[in-house]
């Protein structure tokens, strides 16, 4: 579904990625973790594009991101994205920001996009919300309008940034319910995060980066029972630990 | 006190009600123009392309360089030089007016879209939105309200600016009350008015820009 082929990525002199392969399968759950900094967060906005390579190809369901003449808005319509800052649209109610890309870019009636926003908003619990403002709503209250909105597109694959860092503790768990479900549902997701509970729980399979390179790249319970590199070993102690 | 004579203002009116109304064509075309052409030349500073953002930074760098009174007399006096026919003294001062504000206004509307975080772009463009829809849905309304006391700000400069007419021989408010404190030998009533009347809607404006401010924050 999701293919990255030898990814180099320099912001200036720093060099972010450094020859990054990985694949995501139909229906597989990719975790990918790493240490702050090692590039995680670049690698999976590259693959929807919103951060151009400088070097390898990338593939999404057949279709190239890198090649000049893709229509890069329709392929990213079919890919969902959730952010770590949630990053809704502040001046729209909950319903308005999970209708606006379905009128705008899916060009469904109002109507019909207020519907099928109903529904993404009452799947992820939030029905009594629908005319709240972002700045009215608890920060996981928000990343799950945030899931709604990239939902209503109906993506092919969804990708997620980090989905519960700025979250207060409390309201981890909300969002790592509804992100289960959508699992369970056989969406296809890669998801970069340090929940290492729901990577043991939902996970397929590993990616360990750190320094701009995939170090492991594994099954979920050979990476947790014996990871290969030592990095990856003292990354899992430390955040294991506590 | 009995040297006063406030009569002079309701004797005059008609003309100084002209000079108002000069005051105010100004305000609103150099308005609605810089802001028209300040928004394009804001969205050609964002431009990706040199050849595109390089010629709008050069033109706003030189107009937010040269005073205004130098703009005026530019198109008053050179313009017809170069076309070979007069252009008229109020075709001049308006154009004139609307160029050197579309300066101002272009860098009070990029700061307006600087502020919006760039993650909003990316969430937007990640549900599929082309550039353009992105800026007029998301970026622009945001931005927006973080430029609108700036935007009114501006107008309250352009009204004050607007005296500066005189030089092509044209008459605004400022004028006309001049005109008329040296034809009547009224000067401290003239001036007085003039100040009144600039205070009141200045202050009235700063006020405006306080209160939707204060209705922003709640």
């Amino acid at each position: 579904m999701i293919v990255l082929n030898d990814i180099h990525k320099s912001y200036g002199r720093t060099q972010v990625l450094r020859g990054c392969t990985a694949a995501v399968k139909l229906g597989e759950v990719v975790v990918v973790c790493g240490p702050s900094g090692s590039g995680k967060s670049t690698l999976i906005k590259c693959v929807n594009g919103l951060v151009p390579i400088d070097r390898g190809s990338i593939t999404v369901d057949g279709v190239s991101v890198t090649d000049k003449h893709t229509d890069l808005p329709a392929l990213r319509a079919q890919i969902g994205m959730v952010f770590q800052n949630f990053e809704l649209y502040p001046h729209m109610t909950a319903l308005q920001n999970v209708s606006l890309a379905q009128i705008h870019v899916l060009k469904r009636s109002r109507a019909e996009a207020d519907a099928r926003s109903e529904q993404l908003l009452a799947r992820v619990g939030l029905s009594s919300k629908l005319s709240s403002r972002p700045d009215q709503l608890s920060g996981g209250q928000q990343q799950r309008v945030s899931i709604a909105r990239a939902l209503s597109m109906d993506p092919k694959a969804m990708l997620f940034d980090e989905p519960t860092s700025a979250l207060d503790p409390e309201m981890v768990n909300e969002v790592l319910e509804v992100m289960q479900a959508l699992a369970l549902d056989g969406m296809t997701m890669m998801v970069v995060t340090h929940e290492m509970g729901f990577a043991q729980r939902v996970a397929e399979r590993v990616l360990f980066m750190d320094g701009g390179e995939i170090l492991e790249d594994s099954p979920k319970s050979q990476f947790f029972a014996n990871p290969s590199t030592e990095r990856a070993r003292q990354f899992l102690t430390k955040v294991l630990s506590h | 006190m009995n040297d006063f004579d406030w009569g002079v203002i309701a004797r005059s009116w008609p003309f100084l009600a002209e000079g108002m109304a000069l005051s105010a064509l100004l305000v609103v075309v150099s308005t609605a123009g810089g802001i028209l052409l300040g928004l394009g030349l804001a969205l050609m500073r964002r431009s990706d392309h040199a050849f595109i953002a390089g010629p709008a930074t050069v033109y706003v760098t030189v107009m937010r360089s040269v005073p205004l009174i130098l703009v005026l007399f530019w198109f008053y006096f050179l313009v017809p030089l170069v076309i070979g026919r007069p252009v008229g003294a109020l075709a001049s001062a308006l154009v004139a007016f609307v160029l050197f504000e579309a300066a101002f206004y272009c860098e009070i509307i990029r700061a307006g879209i600087n502020s919006v975080r760039a993650g909003q772009t990316e969430a937007a463009l990640a549900t599929g939105m082309r550039r353009s829809q992105v800026m007029r849905l998301i970026i622009m309304p945001q931005g927006l309200r973080a430029m609108t006391p700036l935007l009114f700000n501006q107008v309250i400069i352009v009204f004050q600016d607007t005296s500066l007419v005189y030089v092509v021989a044209l008459r605004d408010f400022m004028t006309t009350a001049s005109v008329v404190a040296s034809r009547d030998g009224r000067p401290t009533e003239m001036y007085t008015l003039v100040a009144v009347v600039y205070l009141a809607i200045c202050f009235s404006l700063s006020k405006a820009i306080e209160l939707y401010g204060k209705g922003r924050a709640r």
